[in-house]
């Protein structure tokens, strides 16, 4: 049996075409994905993001919980409302989830994993908690709205509470702002800016209406996929999974090697794949041809063979892209080419972003 | 769903099939089949004058969620392809039935057997649910 969001009824009611999506039952489009997608980077739209897991942790020793759990160093926010994007790693150094934390008070914090992966994560979230008396709790109560888009902060803050509002408009890129069961987050998955907006799930459909007079349009999987990939981001399971350590997965920023003594799960594992001699690279492809890379599809450089994670058609930029795991050697390279059905196809190698903020990112000559 | 034009006839596998008045044979893909899809990105469309086979693919038509084979319904020639098609590939999904055509074909033959009517199709699009 697939789940269902708050927001579930809203999108049948809206034609929302639903698909299965890693358990849930999820709209992947309104009716023109490519529509959706023009919406979010010309105008503003939403998406219905409640079945990613909203995770509280409270305890005295969260901070340090959180440093053991994580690669990215929770102790670099102090604020209320600080938040910060990373990964969990397996002991062996492979990816379990990419994630967004936030600071909420020195003992509280709250993280949002994705939704293929909410149970396992809770589970070894729950696990390592007990050695540090640090409460786990499932926000099940909340859903999750993202409105994203140039136009979609100043169009979702008129109907935002009035007591969130003033607080949400002055918020800075990777802040929150919390008011009882809502925060605002300006975060995003798209490239563009935006509101990840978190409330009491009684009140999302009446709040997802509100969003809708106010000329936001909904957009859903289709979307979201073809934004993200524009915007260079992964999607954990195909761009990164427990086989893929972060180096090879574009996400060595996101891992904090000082202070060398924090131990996190994972350290030993990969301070060795960042020594070994075999490493891989995750860069951007362009098609230089007509045609569409696919996921799966084989890369081939001058190194070796790589593999595309991800690859579709780019909206914003009319032609296919794709983020393919390269041998590191050919990752500086200018071009390679890419079997494609029965055909091996040219693409320039580049350095995603492919686009950010409504401008295209990458040369296209 | 719209309405299914009964001045054609249809494939099992969502292929249309028009006899123009030069006796070549139109072929597109059916509503049906262009919001299955999901939008359309790119269309390969085959050479003026190639041969095509009956069950061999003769386009192919990417959307933003795969690729996908469009198979001959019969043997023959091809006479015509639709040139629109290579700049504006969402004319499949805005006019599946007229302007969103994808080839002509000079059949070796006659029209081949098996064909479904407006009404046998529609029946068959019902079924697979």
């Amino acid at each position: 049996m697939e789940r269902k969001t708050p927001l579930h009824d809203a999108h049948e009611a809206a034609g929302g075409r639903m698909v299965g999506f890693a358990g849930w039952h999820m709209p992947l489009t309104y009716g023109s994905e490519l529509a959706e997608h023009r919406a979010v980077r010309e105008d503003a739209g939403m998406f219905d993001v409640s079945h990613m897991a909203i995770v509280d942790f409270e305890g005295a020793r969260a901070k340090d919980f959180l440093r053991k759990l994580y690669a990215n160093d929770i102790a670099r926010l102090s604020t209320p409302g600080a938040a910060q994007y990373g990964v969990m790693l397996n002991p062996e150094g492979g990816i379990k989830d990419d994630l967004i934390s936030y600071f909420r008070g020195p003992e509280r914090y709250r993280t949002v994993v994705n939704a293929g992966t909410r149970d396992a994560d809770i589970a070894w979230m729950r696990k390592i908690a007990a050695d540090f008396d640090v409460s786990v709790n499932e926000r099940n109560d909340l859903a999750m709205i993202a409105v994203q888009g140039p136009k979609a902060r100043e169009r979702a803050a008129a109907v935002l509470p009035e007591a969130l509002k003033g607080g949400a408009l002055e918020l800075k890129p990777f802040t929150a702002s919390e008011r009882g069961d809502w925060l605002v987050a300006r975060t995003g998955y798209t490239g563009e800016d935006g509101w990840e907006i978190m409330l009491p799930a009684d009140r999302a459909a009446a709040f997802w209406d509100n969003l809708v007079e106010v000329g936001i349009q909904p957009a859903g999987l289709a979307a979201r996929d073809s934004l993200r990939l524009e915007a260079g981001l992964n999607l954990y399971g195909n761009d990164m999974d427990e086989t893929t350590h972060p180096w090879e997965s574009n996400l060595g920023w996101t891992v904090a090697l000082d202070p060398t003594e924090r131990d996190f799960i994972g350290r030993q594992a990969i301070e060795k794949a960042r020594d070994a001699s075999d490493k891989k690279r995750l860069v951007g492809l362009v098609l230089k041809d007509r045609g569409v890379i696919r996921h799966g599809q084989t890369v081939n450089t001058s190194a070796g063979e790589g593999i595309v994670t991800s690859g579709g058609f780019a909206p914003t930029l009319d032609r296919s892209i794709a983020l393919a795991r390269v041998p590191e050697a050919a990752a500086s390279d200018p071009e390679a080419t890419v079997s494609m059905r029965k055909r091996e196809l040219p693409v320039a190698i580049v350095k995603p972003p492919f686009v950010r903020r409504g401008k295209i990112r990458v040369n296209l000559d | 769903m719209s309405d299914i034009p009964n001045d054609r006839q249809y494939t099992e596998t969502h292929e249309w099939l028009r006899e123009l008045d030069d006796g070549t044979i139109e072929l597109g893909i059916t509503d049906h089949a262009q919001e299955s899809l999901g939008d359309l990105v790119f269309v390969e469309l085959p050479e003026v004058d190639s041969e095509v086979a009956t069950g061999e693919e003769c386009v192919v038509v990417e959307s933003t969620k795969a690729a996908s084979d469009v198979f001959s319904p019969l043997d023959g020639e091809i006479t015509a392809v639709n040139e629109a098609l290579e700049d504006q590939p969402e004319l499949v999904n805005q006019s599946p039935w007229d302007e969103g055509w994808l080839v002509r074909i000079r059949p070796a033959g006659g029209m081949p057997e098996g064909l479904m009517d407006a009404d046998a199709y529609a029946a068959h699009v019902e079924s697979e649910g």
